[in-house]
């Protein structure tokens, strides 16, 4: 980085210029994480956005082969990290589907709604970077403040704030915590204004307005051409959310609006997550108030590690089981299958090939992020590097989702 | 508005100054620095490091103007030359791969200039060593401080309206000229 | 004897300035940092001292042990250079700047200012446009391109904005017909400013913090795109003096904005306060303000900020001097 390279010298009447190679990140502090772009600039316009990925690669999939399937439930927080429910609900319906078997309804409707708050969480943190990374630090810390209450719920159910880890094939891995629902409750009434909050501090300020709108704009057919899902394809017009038009688990028994908007800049992007946060709260509110009683698992004892505890030291079957399951993991069927959910950021989508053994033959994961990422090629009037900057943060994508 | 005088620290600078050998001191101590960073705009290599000098040359003329008792001409030479123009040159400078030409020394072409340099610098210690006017150079111009903005303004917008406007046209001129010039690469 | 008197006191006054603008950053980090944590919902430093009063030290300390980390290939001596630049024209400044008519004590009387110059406006306004060189020098020696980049965003915008920042004060100089600060504040003392110049006012405000570099226009050293500016390659003690040009500036900044448009040390004559104080309320007001909006507002685009300096606040203030004349005839 000391020297200057010199790409190709622009001859013009005798004088010629160089286009500056700028390298933004691994290591800075609007990347998001380990991405490098490689940036081609002239002078403050940036001619070429060149992406270089791979700084966090862990061979999430490479490992997957040599882990069994509830093993890799922990690998499957490693993905997103701000939403781990969402991958790892992703990752057990591809292998519940394997199996051909439900999760008991309760259990479908502790995953919604885990899924739920993680989304919250992790569009929170994207409400409050993209004000950061445009120069208003203030909004990130303001939606730390909520994003820490969503953490502590999460903690109060499964003890872990960022790698969760809670969903099993055939269900989660515990009931819900005593005194759960007056926390849901409490914080579904106050999160509504947050939002509003937000929105009084951002979205009506003429200079964030002015940084974000038309900036980065992509078409809807662009956005279809790139692969985009999630608020990146919503923000761009196109009406689809596979919650709604393929919808898992219970999702067709809920009541929530899809939010499109128009433009396809990086004002809509922001403005879109702002809003699904708020569906997302109604849709927390109904799966607290549908809930029904029952198993929190599957009762299928070649799948299900069993659930009653004083059983595990007088049953003699109950102890083998448990142990086999421990040691060996459950075999699935040969057969493959693709199966995707919306997770917060997109289409998140899981491939499984099995052999019939305990580990997958093969497991492909289909990234939203890696995929998102690509529009920042995509993008029209993008001329300026702070406009880089703006349309990375409004694209939120997590590095450690595009590496694998 | 006409306020009652104070005390004030000029006062007592002044009272200083009135020794006459400070002052000449002080005018060679500037003048000295004036030749010597002029010098090294010229003999320096980096062109970061003569503009620079530069620099410094002007901040010495501006104090040898407040000598003279001009101190409106000192920091307008301050705001404009130091204050914009040489930014300006430095801003140019900047964007040029300097380190290149850090190596190349005086060139073969360079050879004429040198001849007219000598013719020039002949004249002028011949006009200088002819005229009788050294010694009154280093005296003060005048305690007269105070007014010295007001007369500025009435002799330039009274006694010569005329070439003040037709400067401004030329001014104007120019910068019609360089925005045409730079609309024309763009296309 | 009595022109030893006058320097001594001179000396004596100038030793005093220095002092407390070498002092004064400390205070005012704490502050900073107090203001920002409680826009932001937080406590802030807390835990050096009592809420943290003694950060400021533990800080400083820090900056001093820090390794001095001179990039390669950079240029040493105006590397080296370049913090001492940054910092010499906020002091030079507070030459001009009174804070005060004058005061007696022990029988003698003492000016509140360094020196009265019928040029000092000019003056200000020139020396504060040599800050401009240590930001560029800094960026040019680092050899590095987010340095480079930043510094040409901070030559474009420091000549951009030393325009309209010029031409709003004409304003108020042709209400006082004089450039003489003391003069400036004293036609004030019936009316301030403000109320006959609040475009003057609003322009000045805006270009003023465009000079002082800070948000919105904080792009030189915007840490969303360029890491940290031109400042990016420097450490421990060369870093320090770039922090402490940037609060000297914004404290003369804000004690420019009360000598010309909030009327100096004139108070409101309803309560009775000695007229440093009133000046001191008024100064801290401003950098509180300064403050304020630093953690409230997003940053401009380069292009943005150019259109703002050339489109709007130029003929704004242009309109200032119009307006300011046609009144006065």
């Amino acid at each position: 980085m000391t020297d200057v390279t010199v790409l190709d010298e622009i001859e013009q009447d005798g004088k010629s210029t160089q286009e500056v190679l700028l390298n933004l990140g691994p290591q800075h502090p609007s990347t998001h994480g380990v991405l490098r772009l490689v940036l081609e600039m002239e002078g403050e316009y940036v001619a070429r956005v060149d992406p270089h990925i791979g700084y966090l690669h862990r061979g999430t999939e490479k490992l997957a082969e040599d882990f069994t399937y509830t093993q890799i439930i922990p690998l499957t927080d490693r993905l997103d990290y701000l939403c781990p429910p969402s991958t790892n609900q992703a990752f057990v319906l591809a292998v519940e589907r394997l199996l051909d078997i439900e999760a008991p309804e309760r259990a479908q409707y502790i995953r919604v709604m885990m899924t739920e708050l993680s989304r919250i969480s992790g569009h929170l943190l994207i409400a409050g970077a993209l004000p950061m990374d445009v120069g208003a630090m203030t909004v990130l810390l303001y939606t730390m403040r909520e994003r820490e209450m969503v953490l502590d719920l999460l903690e109060m159910i499964c003890g872990a704030r960022m790698h969760t880890s809670f969903c099993r094939v055939g269900g989660v891995r515990e009931d819900l915590p005593e005194g759960f629902a007056e926390r849901v409750r409490e914080f579904c009434e106050i999160f509504p204004q947050r939002i509003s909050d937000y929105e009084r501090l951002v979205a009506r300020n003429r200079v964030f307005l002015q940084r974000t709108k038309g900036i980065a704009v992509i078409t809807p057919e662009d956005a279809i051409d790139l692969g985009l899902s999630g608020p990146n394809l919503r923000a761009s017009g196109v009406d689809w959310d596979i919650r709604r038009d393929c919808p898992y688990e219970i999702y067709d028994r809920l009541d929530f609006n899809v939010i499109v908007r128009e433009g396809g800049d990086c004002y809509d992007r922001w403005q879109c997550r702002i809003d699904e946060m708020r569906e997302s709260t109604r849709i927390i509110e109904q799966c607290m108030r549908d809930m029904p009683q029952g198993p929190f698992q599957t009762d299928d004892p070649k799948v299900a590690f069993p659930v009653d505890k004083a059983l595990l030291s007088c049953s003699m079957e109950t102890q083998i089981n448990h142990f086999e399951l421990s040691a060996y993991g459950f075999k699935v069927p040969a057969g493959e299958i693709y199966s995707c959910v919306e997770a917060p950021k997109g289409e998140l989508g899981f491939y499984i090939i099995s052999d019939g053994s305990e580990k997958p033959f093969r497991m492909k994961v289909r990234a939203p992020s890696f995929v998102n990422l690509q529009a920042l090629q995509g993008a029209s009037n993008m001329d300026y590097l702070a406009d880089v900057v703006a349309m990375l943060g409004s694209l939120d994508p997590v590095l450690a989702e595009v590496d694998k | 508005m006409a306020r009652t005088p104070r005390t004030d620290s000029g006062a007592a600078i002044r009272i200083v100054f009135q020794g006459g050998t400070m002052e000449t001191a002080f005018f060679l101590l500037f003048a000295g620095m004036a030749v010597l960073s002029a010098l090294v705009v010229v003999v320096a290599r980096n062109p970061v490091h003569s503009a620079l000098s530069l620099m410094v040359c002007f901040v010495q003329i501006a104090a040898l103007f407040i000598l003279l008792g001009s101190p409106f001409l000192a920091v307008i030479q301050i705001f404009v030359y130091v204050g914009a123009v040489m930014v300006l040159f430095l801003f140019v400078i900047m964007m040029l791969d300097v380190r290149k030409d850090v190596h190349v020394r005086f060139r073969a072409s360079a050879v004429p200039a040198l001849i007219v340099l000598v013719i020039l610098g002949a004249e002028m210690l011949a006009l200088l060593l002819g005229s009788g006017h050294i010694p009154a150079l280093s005296a003060a111009a005048g305690p007269d401080v105070a007014g010295s903005v007001k007369e500025l303004s009435l002799t330039l917008f009274a006694d010569y309206l005329l070439p003040f406007e037709v400067a401004s046209v030329v001014l104007l001129v120019a910068l019609v000229g360089a925005i045409v010039l730079a609309k024309k690469e763009t296309g | 004897m009595e022109s030893f008197l006058a320097i001594g006191l001179i000396v004596g006054k100038l030793a005093v300035v220095i002092a407390i603008l070498l002092i004064l950053p400390i205070p005012l980090t704490w502050i900073e940092r107090k203001i920002a944590g409680h826009i932001q919902q937080r406590l802030g430093p807390m835990r050096v001292g009592w809420h943290g009063l003694l950060q400021p030290l533990a800080d400083g300390i820090k900056l001093l042990f820090k390794e001095d980390h001179i990039p390669v290939e950079a240029d040493r001596f105006l590397f080296t250079l370049a913090p001492i630049i940054a910092l010499v024209p906020p002091f030079l400044v507070f030459v001009a700047i009174p804070i005060g008519d004058s005061i007696t004590l022990f029988g003698t009387e003492i000016t509140l200012y360094l020196a009265d110059m019928n040029v000092g406006l000019l003056y200000i306004l020139a020396v504060a446009g040599i800050e401009v060189y240590g930001v560029i020098l800094a960026g040019w020696a680092s050899n590095s391109k987010y340095a480079v980049l930043g510094s040409l965003r901070t030559c474009a915008q420091m000549i951009s904005y030393e325009i309209p920042m010029g031409f709003s004060v004409i304003g108020v100089v042709m209400l006082a017909q004089s450039m003489s600060l003391l003069d400036i504040v004293e036609s004030q003392a019936g009316l301030w400013n403000i109320v006959t110049q609040p475009l003057g006012f609003f322009v000045f405000f805006v270009s003023g913090l465009a000079e002082a570099q800070r948000i919105p226009f904080d792009l030189p050293e915007a840490e969303g795109d360029l890491g940290a500016g031109y400042h990016t390659e420097y450490s421990g003690m060369r870093f320090s003096f770039f922090m402490i040009s940037e609060y000297l500036i914004v404290v003369f900044l804000s004690a420019l904005m009360v000598l010309l448009f909030f009327g100096g040390w004139h108070g409101i004559a309803m309560i009775p306060l000695p007229p440093v104080v009133w000046f001191l309320l008024k100064l801290s007001f401003f950098i509180w303000m300064f403050m304020w909006l630093r953690f409230t507002f997003p940053r401009y685009r380069y292009d943005q900020l150019m259109s703002i300096g050339w489109k709007v606040l130029l003929p704004l203030s242009l309109a200032n001097i119009l307006i300011s004349g046609v009144f006065m005839l």
